[in-house]
């Protein structure tokens, strides 16, 4: 049995199942991440003393994590336009390309937090650290839950498209739409965490 | 049950036809991806938890009765460590009472409510042949599983399950035992789960009604169900948000929720501090108040179907009902503070959240308002599920009004935390919301089974649990207004106030017990009615839903061919009609 706006739009909404379906997961999403930054505020506001940022974490670093970040929502992009054209080996450059840059945000992270392992911070050592270490750290099982979904759509789950392209493509805009949130999160995230 | 695969082999040329049956027994009842074996799935699930917690629940009113006496035969059972000479410890005693809480609320009534009646009877209201993301679905019943299985278990681990009380407020939940990182892991579950079900909900009713079913059309069912999700949708990840925060404080030493220089039995604990315990209880009351209106929502909703369809008329004010839900799902996330008035929140502050509280009640009092006024004038038939529907009124009224105390400032004060909340909780909960699941159940068993449930049996449950919910409940105003708090191992019988009212705690304890001897009649008529219950058509109470057009049971699928919605959802005595009614799915 099909069921029906998987993959045509219905007429009178003018959306597929999929697209209304992110959008609210992504609601769900704003919803926490927004919970987080109130709490963010509230233990910064009850507190005697709060570090400026970016005496303790490595501004550069997250700058370069920035624009990789980035770079990798306008290759999504072009991963999904390659697909509206037909062209489906650029769709694989792009999206190869796409988790590439997701897996360099991940290794720069990671020697962000090595390095402060290795100089004894850690999540307990103050709020502060607890907020950056629960924030980012959240934030990087996102981008790996997208770098997921995206390495499923560049393999297996690319099948799909020589049975029905409109779907697949449909698709692919939908896992671009979260992981253009998870993007947009770390655009909050820099500043809050590294810069105020 | 025979083997549905050999039907499709010996039958080579009707495989086809069978196809959804060719799945096995495993696909077919288990992981299955139908909306109404999923919700039947959940219902039952539900059931077994609303059981259990029911059964937390008595062991806790024997204590609370009978404070430090030994109780008899299952005492001893319950093992050295928790009933001592089948003495009750009040470390057991904690962890009845954060279970019982939890367990009701997230493991039994929601379920059943939204996963159990939503995934039901949502899809074939609406006319859908399923839900829009089947697997997202089945996700969504597994999580939920997986949830109850982690809540069961943390009864096993060291130290017993969670302690803290249902709210898990701080920092007495972080410094607690290994019961409380289990629940935390547990929620975690069940927000995925009730998250991936409102995404699902809201999806379908928006892309899968069908064709001329508008808006304004919906059964009052649907649109119950359609807030219900936006409530779930946006109210359970600050949750989630505040249950990372707390693994964190417990996992990984950081301190959200520990202030400086905590003493915890006499020694200052090694934490870096400043964290607000007060964020605790933000986070957790912006989920739980949303929450109560996720439990009363669909009840309102169950209610609202039986009332027209048993009254025979149209709802009365059916547009105004339909206006009313949706402010109070907007009203709900902006009182929660209601229930923190005790942490000297300041005047301003207090003023807000009073005068919410007080604009959301009458949205609430408009639609049950607009179910008595629909009740006028019929010529009722008083079934089993109309006689717990008319019954829901009253008991949501009595918990509704007994809640615009505790919404003021100054007489939330004295009453913060004694019985008088627990009462007032329970009769909005219990016998409103319990009442209104036991009534959809009853309605919906024929859709569900091509069964009726027995009457007699039916009504023999309705007049003993009437009655006993408020031997049970009642009481508990009493003692709350004599100040006993509501948090004592002992029922207040430590203390000298408490003595004009004790005897209460044993009347409100036999309630129970003989409300748990009126739940027999149900059970055995669910069970015998699944197999020897009168035979009925597809629509055995002349109702006029879309529903009531699919075979009874539905297959996979649901409908024989597309339905069609041609008017309203409740056009009972229509002047003219031939059956005196006309339903919504007929030219």
């Amino acid at each position: 049995m099909d069921i029906p706006y998987t993959v045509e739009v219905r007429r009178d909404t003018g959306l597929t199942n999929g697209k209304i379906g992110i959008w609210l997961f992504l609601a769900s999403e704003v919803m926490l991440f927004g919970a987080l930054f109130a709490s963010y505020i509230l233990i910064r506001t009850g507190a005697p003393s709060w570090p400026r940022g970016d005496t303790i974490l490595n501004v550069p670093l997250a700058t370069v994590n920035t624009i990789v970040l980035i770079t990798s929502s306008v290759t999504m992009v072009m991963a999904w336009a390659s697909l509206m054209r037909h062209r489906f080996g650029t769709f694989r450059i792009y999206m190869g390309t796409t988790i590439l840059l997701g897996c360099v945000f991940l290794v720069i992270k990671y020697f962000e937090y090595s390095h402060k392992f290795h100089d004894g911070l850690y999540p307990g050592t103050n709020n502060f650290l607890a907020l950056y270490f629960t924030l980012t750290g959240l934030h990087m099982l996102h981008v790996f839950g997208g770098m997921v979904v995206n390495a499923y759509f560049l393999g297996p789950g690319a099948k799909l498209w020589k049975t029905n392209p409109v779907w697949f493509t449909n698709r692919v805009e939908n896992s671009g739409l979260f992981w253009h949130f998870v993007d947009l999160v770390w655009i909050f995230l820099f500043p809050t965490l590294y810069l105020l | 049950m025979s083997e549905p695969g050999a039907v499709a082999a010996t039958r080579p040329h009707a495989a086809h036809d069978l196809h959804h049956e060719a799945l096995g027994f495993w696909r077919t009842y288990v992981f299955s991806v139908d909306h109404k074996v999923i919700g039947i799935q959940y219902a039952i699930t539900g059931l077994l938890f609303l059981f259990f917690g029911f059964t937390l629940m008595m062991l806790m009113r024997w204590q609370l009765a009978y404070p430090g006496a030994p109780l008899p035969l299952i005492g001893r059972l319950l093992g050295e460590a928790r009933m001592p000479g089948g003495m009750m410890v009040p470390e057991f005693y904690n962890e009845l009472g954060a279970m019982h809480g939890t367990i009701m609320v997230f493991l039994g009534v929601v379920p059943l409510a939204v996963g159990g009646f939503g995934n039901f009877v949502l899809p074939l209201q609406i006319g859908a042949p399923d839900m829009a993301f089947p697997r997202l679905n089945m996700a969504s019943y597994w999580c939920f599983f997986l949830g109850g299985v982690t809540m069961l278990v943390s009864f096993f681990v060291p130290g017993g399950a969670a302690q803290s009380g249902w709210t898990s407020y701080a920092p007495l939940s972080v410094i607690a035992g290994t019961g409380q990182t289990m629940w935390i892991i547990g929620m975690l579950f069940l927000i995925t789960s009730s998250l991936l079900g409102a995404v699902n909900f809201i999806t379908t009713t928006i892309q899968l009604r069908a064709k001329g079913l508008t808006f304004m059309r919906f059964p009052f069912f649907v649109w119950a169900q359609f807030v219900t999700s936006f409530l779930l949708l946006l109210a359970f990840p600050p949750l989630e948000a505040a249950a990372i925060l707390q693994l964190m404080d417990r996992v990984a030493g950081t301190s959200f929720f520990l202030p400086s220089g905590l003493v915890v039995s006499g020694q200052v604990l090694q934490h870096a501090g400043g964290g607000n315990p007060l964020l605790w209880q933000h986070l957790f009351w912006f989920l739980a108040h949303p929450e109560v209106y996720v439990l009363i929502l669909p009840a309102m909703g169950i209610v609202a179907e039986i009332v027209a369809n048993n009254t025979r008329k149209p709802l009365w004010g059916y547009r105004s009902m339909v206006y009313s839900l949706i402010f109070l799902g907007f009203m709900s996330f902006i009182v929660w503070a209601h229930h923190m008035f005790m942490t000297g929140m300041g005047t301003a502050m207090a003023a807000f959240f009073q005068t919410t509280t007080m604009i959301i009640s009458i949205p609430s009092v408009v639609i049950l308002t607009a179910l008595i006024i629909s009740l006028w004038g019929g010529s009722i038939r008083f079934n089993t599920p109309m006689l717990f529907a008319v019954a829901f009124l009253p008991m949501f009224g009595i918990g509704g009004l007994t809640g615009l105390p505790l919404g003021l400032n100054v007489a939330d004060i004295p009453l913060h935390d004694t019985y008088y909340v627990i009462a007032h909780f329970h009769y909005v909960v219990a016998p409103g919301t319990i009442f209104a699941l036991f009534a959809g159940i009853y309605y919906w068993f024929p859709k569900a089974t091509g069964r009726k449930m027995n009457e007699t049996l039916g009504k023999i449950h309705f007049a003993g649990s009437l009655v006993c919910m408020n031997v049970i409940f009642m009481p508990m105003f009493l003692v709350g207004l004599a100040g006993v708090s509501r948090r004592l191992y002992d029922g207040g019988a430590a203390y000298d106030f408490a003595q004009p009212v004790l005897h209460w705690n044993v009347v409100s304890s036999w309630g129970a017990w003989t409300m748990a001897l009126f739940q027999v009649p149900f059970i055995f008529n669910f069970f015998w009615s699944i197999w020897k219950g009168e035979k009925t058509g597809d629509n055995p109470w002349e109702a006029t839903t879309i529903e009531w057009a699919a075979p009874s049971p539905p297959p996979h699928g649901n409908f024989l061919e597309a339905p069609q919605a041609y008017r309203g959802p409740y056009e009972y005595s229509v002047p003219g009609a031939a059956k005196g009614f006309v339903p919504q799915y007929e030219a």
